[in-house]
């Protein structure tokens, strides 16, 4: 009994004490430190760690191959969120202290919407690409938010337009039936206003089904889709919920080719074990796949023949992680470009950073450059546009592997520009916050 | 009328299912009156260990045919289950004996953290797929009855007839077998059964073990439908209303109790959700078997409570 | 030799029936109340405040809310995070609802809110007991995460789902800076704690725990288990309500429905386990051993395996909590069942006799 006793009171001890040890700073100078919020446990794993260890190479190539930015040495530290909200925050309030922070990517739309709030007082940037706040496009409103490349409602806008191409025009796509099986979330429904819009617009009819998060058990939304027979199925799950409802639609008999998904439920670990029984889904491409890029060559040359992956080397390419380079690449370019302004070799802080993410030109010539070519389409943000660009294309998995099957496809600004205002202008009135004056953007 | 058959058939056969990890509870509770809030963790680490040796089996030993491979993969995850039953009882349960019914409960739940833990630090926290064979494509009966046919899942066919045969198994077990006599013994009066010479250490490290299996064999079932991976362990808590509308201590009321829930879910879901916006099928399948304990505040299978005033 | 209470003679009704009758004892409350409000804001940093301290004294006060529910009226409730999801919208709809709606209303009010929806669930208790009890409460939770997500109304037609709030004020103090919320949360902890221990030293706390020791003989008696269940209900769920909206409004600032899922009630039940059920006390270290732990395991973690010389990922360390938790889990409930409050009870004892060994 003395023995447990003594462990006992040592345990609760060291307990305490290390609870009172705030993480030593490494105040070094000359180093940019850049968050890794992450998941690599729970529900949405197997997406979660492909897009991390994505972003990890691709830092890990800017010192092994340029040596920093500009000589700036790069550091980061991931934090693991779990895909839940009070794990997320505690992750930012821990590394958000950093000197040298840039930018977080919280990697969950949960996440974002209460790290939006903080970040406005703590000024660091938060980039969401492809997913987040989709009213945040507007950077008048939200100085410190930027959903780069597309948001939930370019997303949901473009499936509509492809449907259209593919059946010959817009218009014919009255008197269709689209059903929206979605994650019950904010992630899940944020098309719906988009979606909603145009229905009223093309006269089609828009079914709504929600799968309960985290979606293992999807019988009775893929009987509901039986019942009513639409013409189409958009997908918008993310984790284990995008496989179980391709197994699903198998299971009762709806055709994939019918079905279509956003880019988050286009991706290997979603469709790998379902194999042939996927054939023909198609799903959004943010971004290619394919270990034929030349920075995807160089990761793999630098950073995996160096055995400094981050995961196993035939995750290399795959679509989540190319997205995770993506993003790193975008924080990368941010610093670099703010170090233009700033001071070249130099430390950016957070708000040095934003400016340098809401100047982001990235034209082909320097996408060549970085090696991005074919990857995404050129992206340049500005004060009032913190998207960059807002195309996507449409992949189909023929059974081993992903293949295009349209062109580019832009968002219609002229629909969604209106409705992210009126968003926009609601939040603020929320908030009881202003819009930014044309000076600010100076800054 | 089809498609309320298609409904129907579809909540029997999702009930089945239910029922196969509602076993599992029913099992340790009758024979040692724990509550194992931990079979969820068991189901998931029985089908990671399944999904995961079938996987190695062939890339180090170079066994061809998938049967085999399922096979022995089969047996060396129920030799896993055998050993975290083991280390469950001789570890927890044994310093836990006469502690109060929440006590016990809590232990559970951290054995449940424990396995998780460890599943995912031994096997990976990715989707990885087990191939039984099951047939993956639908199958449409009575054709000329209603046209189009009723949809019948093949899988789900399947995996309800494993199941009756699990329980018929069972049932064999505890009626015609020494140990399974000596487990009712147990289950009934442990202290009658411990002065009568039955071993209850070993007794409840068989239930254990018995339920492991069971966990095993609903994990390679579930995990072939809908691939294995930590999510899994939400499947347990669609199956607890199972087990308090059956009763916490009886087998067949874990199978009708799985086949009523099974059904409400399906069928509320797709005929009531439609008017409430969808998602209700996890909360109606909870209030159903609330309903039935107003009713019978015992489950309807359950042993009465006495208390001892 | 110095926790004795020889000489300390009560010669009033009321002093002897004060919370803390030994002197000795009120001396240790007033320095911990004096270090928990004078001296941890001189020498804890930002985020000390908002990720350690901040979380840990909200999840008291849930913890306490359901203590009193589990611990000192014996039903066993695992829809906890259903109240304080219910709590938290319910204040949210009154400050935004009724513009200028200063903070502590609308957190008494959301409080309100999840009373009713706990009497409501509570009543399957009268006709329900043990086990079957606690998994009928899971319809609670279940149907809150649904009722959030699907209600428009009730999160003010936001088109994702997501609500947040801003510009809290007291009394005019706007609660901005992480000072200002850790005092507002340790204000109302200090009250509610200490309402709630006279509540349960009080003849309803007797009726409370009355029914959780032998409800039948209760009955018999002439206690009606209506209102002591209801009412236990009643009480907790207030709390719990209280809880998950300073939860929602001070440490989430932007919520989801997804932010008081089934894990929340499963980690208060935890907490209120490990600390002690059916003592005040047993909130407060429950709660600081299941915020805590993580934090430290993620710090300690990845310097210990330095030391042995392999490098740990965020996934190796997250597993390695889990089975440390749970193996802690377990570890404690074999050592004392009885919880950390009981280990301080026996602590105490042995400090009455010291420096002699009995």
């Amino acid at each position: 009994m003395k023995i447990r006793d003594l462990i006992l009171a040592v345990a609760a001890l060291a307990t305490a004490a290390s609870s009172l040890v705030t993480t030593p700073v490494q105040a070094q100078a000359k180093e940019q430190f850049f968050p890794l919020l992450s998941y690599r446990t729970g529900p949405y794993a197997p997406n979660g760690i492909p897009w991390a260890n994505g972003k990890q190479d691709y830092l890990k190539l800017i010192n092994a191959r340029d040596g920093g930015i500009n000589g700036v040495k790069v550091t980061f530290e991931e934090c693991e969120t779990g895909y839940a909200t009070d794990r997320g925050v505690e992750c930012y309030e821990r590394l958000k202290g950093r000197p040298g922070v840039t930018v977080f990517d919280p990697q969950a739309t949960g996440i974002t919407f209460a790290l939006t709030e903080k970040v406005v007082v703590d000024k660091v940037p938060l980039i969401t690409l492809g997913y987040g706040l989709s009213i945040a496009q507007d950077g008048m409103a939200f100085k410190w938010n930027f959903p780069l490349m597309g948001s939930y409602w370019t997303g949901a806008d473009i499936l509509v337009q492809h449907l259209g191409n593919k059946e010959g025009g817009l218009d014919k796509l009255k008197g269709k039936k689209i059903a929206l099986v979605y994650h019950d979330s904010p992630f899940g429904k944020e098309p719906i206003p988009v979606l909603q819009e145009r229905a009223k617009m093309h006269g089609f009819d828009l079914q709504l089904i929600p799968v309960t998060a985290p979606g293992v058990e999807q019988k009775s939304a893929w009987l509901q889709v039986r019942q009513s027979r639409p013409d189409f199925v958009f997908l918008w799950g993310w984790g284990v919920m995008n496989s179980t409802a391709l197994k699903e639609a198998q299971a009762t008999g709806y055709p994939r080719d019918k079905m279509y998904g956003v880019w988050w439920a286009g991706a290997e670990p979603d469709v790998k074990d379902v194999g042939e029984g996927a054939k023909g889904y198609n799903a959004l491409a943010l971004n290619t796949s394919g270990t034929q890029p030349k920075v995807i060559q160089d990761i793999l040359k630098h950073v995996h023949g160096k055995n400094q992956g981050s995961g196993p080397k035939d995750e290399v390419g795959q679509v989540l992680y190319t997205r995770g380079v993506i993003i790193s690449m975008l924080s990368v370019e941010a610093v670099r470009r703010a170090q233009e302004r700033f001071g070249k070799g130099k430390v950016m802080t957070g708000d040095q950073v934003r400016w340098g993410m809401e100047n982001l030109a990235l034209d082909q010539k320097r996408l060549e450059a970085l090696g991005f070519t074919g990857i995404m389409q050129p992206l340049s943000t500005s004060c009032s546009d913190h998207m960059g660009s807002s195309s996507a294309r449409v992949q189909t998995w023929d059974g081993s592997k992903w293949g295009f099957s349209s062109d580019f496809i832009q968002a219609d600004e002229q629909i969604l520009k209106p409705m992210i205002k009126a968003g926009a202008d609601k939040y603020m009135a929320d908030k009881k916050m202003t819009r930014r004056t044309a000076s600010d953007c100076q800054s | 009328m089809a498609f309320f058959l298609e409904t129907l058939l579809g909540g029997l056969m999702a009930g089945m299912l239910y029922s196969l990890v509602a076993l599992g509870f029913v099992l340790i509770f009758k024979a040692s009156g724990v509550f194992n809030f931990a079979q969820g963790a068991m189901v998931l680490f029985g089908a990671l260990s399944m999904a995961r040796f079938s996987e190695w089996i062939p890339q180090l030993t170079g066994v061809d045919s998938l049967f085999m491979a399922n096979v022995l993969a089969f047996v060396m995850a129920a030799v896993v289950m055998f050993v975290v039953a083991w280390a469950v009882e001789y570890l927890v349960l044994r310093h836990l004996v006469n502690q109060e019914g929440a006590t016990l409960l809590m232990a559970t739940l951290g054995i449940a953290y424990f396995l998780e833990g460890l599943g995912q630090t031994l096997f990976g926290s990715s989707i990885y797929k087990i191939d039984i064979g099951m047939p993956k494509d639908p199958v449409f009966i009575l054709e000329g009855m209603f046209q189009g046919g009723v949809l019948v899942n093949k899988e789900d066919f399947y995996a309800a007839l494993i199941a009756a045969a699990l329980v018929c198994l069972l049932t064999l077990f505890f009626q015609k077998t020494v140990t399974g006599r000596a487990l009712r013994a147990v289950a009934d009066d442990h202290q009658a059964a411990q002065s009568i010479g039955i071993p209850l250490n070993r007794i409840w490290m068989i239930v254990w073990c018995v339920a492991g299996v069971v966990a095993l064999v609903a994990g390679m079932i579930w995990g072939s439908k809908l691939g294995v991976q930590f999510s899994l362990t939400t499947v347990a808590l669609r199956a607890l209303p199972v087990v308090i509308l059956g009763g916490l201590t009886s087998v067949p009321g874990a199978i009708i109790g799985g086949l009523i829930i099974g059904v409400g879910e399906k069928l509320s879901e797709v005929y009531l959700g439609g008017f409430v916006g969808g998602g209700i099928e996890i909360w109606f399948a909870y209030v159903l078997a609330l309903g039935f304990l107003l009713i019978r505040p015992q489950g309807l299978f359950g042993e009465k409570i006495i208390d001892r005033v | 030799m110095f926790y004795r209470e020889n000489g300390q003679f009560k010669t009033t009704y009321q002093a002897d029936q004060q919370i803390l009758p030994i002197r000795q004892d009120r001396m240790v409350m007033m320095l911990i109340l004096v270090f928990a409000i004078a001296v941890v804001p001189m020498l804890a940093s930002d985020y000390f405040f908002r990720a350690i301290l901040i979380p840990f004294l909200i999840m008291s006060l849930a913890a306490l809310g359901v203590n009193i529910l589990v611990g000192y009226c014996g039903q066993i409730s695992l829809g906890s995070g259903a109240f304080m999801a219910v709590g938290a919208y319910g204040a949210y709809n009154f400050f935004v609802r009724i513009p200028g709606l200063p903070l502590i209303p609308a957190l008494i009010l959301g409080g309100l809110c999840a009373t009713l929806f706990g009497i409501l669930f509570g009543l399957p208790s009268l006709r329900v007991k043990g086990l079957y009890l606690a998994v009928a409460t899971l319809a609670a939770q279940f149907f809150s995460d649904w009722m959030f997500l699907r209600i428009k109304w009730l999160t003010n037609d936001s088109p994702s789902g997501s609500v947040s709030v801003a510009e809290l004020q007291v009394f005019g103090f706007p609660i901005e800076s992480a000072l200002s919320k850790y005092w507002l949360c340790l204000a109302l902890l200090m009250v509610i704690a200490l309402l709630a221990k006279n509540l349960v030293r009080s003849a309803v706390g007797r009726e409370w725990m009355a029914i959780r020791d032998m409800d039948v003989a209760a009955a018999v008696i002439g206690i009606r288990p209506m209102y002591a269940k209801l009412s236990a209900f009643a009480v907790s769920s207030f709390i719990v309500g209280v809880a998950g909206a300073l939860w929602a409004f001070i440490y989430l600032g932007a919520w989801e429905p997804a932010a008081f899922s089934v894990d929340i009630s499963f980690r208060l039940l935890f907490m209120v386990i490990i600390g002690g059920l059916g003592s005040i006390l047993g909130g407060f270290l429950g709660a600081a051993f299941i915020t805590l732990l993580p934090i430290a395991l993620s710090q300690i973690l990845p310097s210990l395996a330095g030391l042995v010389g392999f490098e740990i990922s965020t996934a190796g360390v997250s597993h390695a909590e889990l089975m440390i938790f749970g193996g802690l889990i377990v570890w404690f409930l074999i050592v004392e069942p009885h919880g950390l409050a009981k280990l301080w009870a026996i602590a105490k004892q042995k400090m009455r006799l010291w420096p002699f060994p009995h």
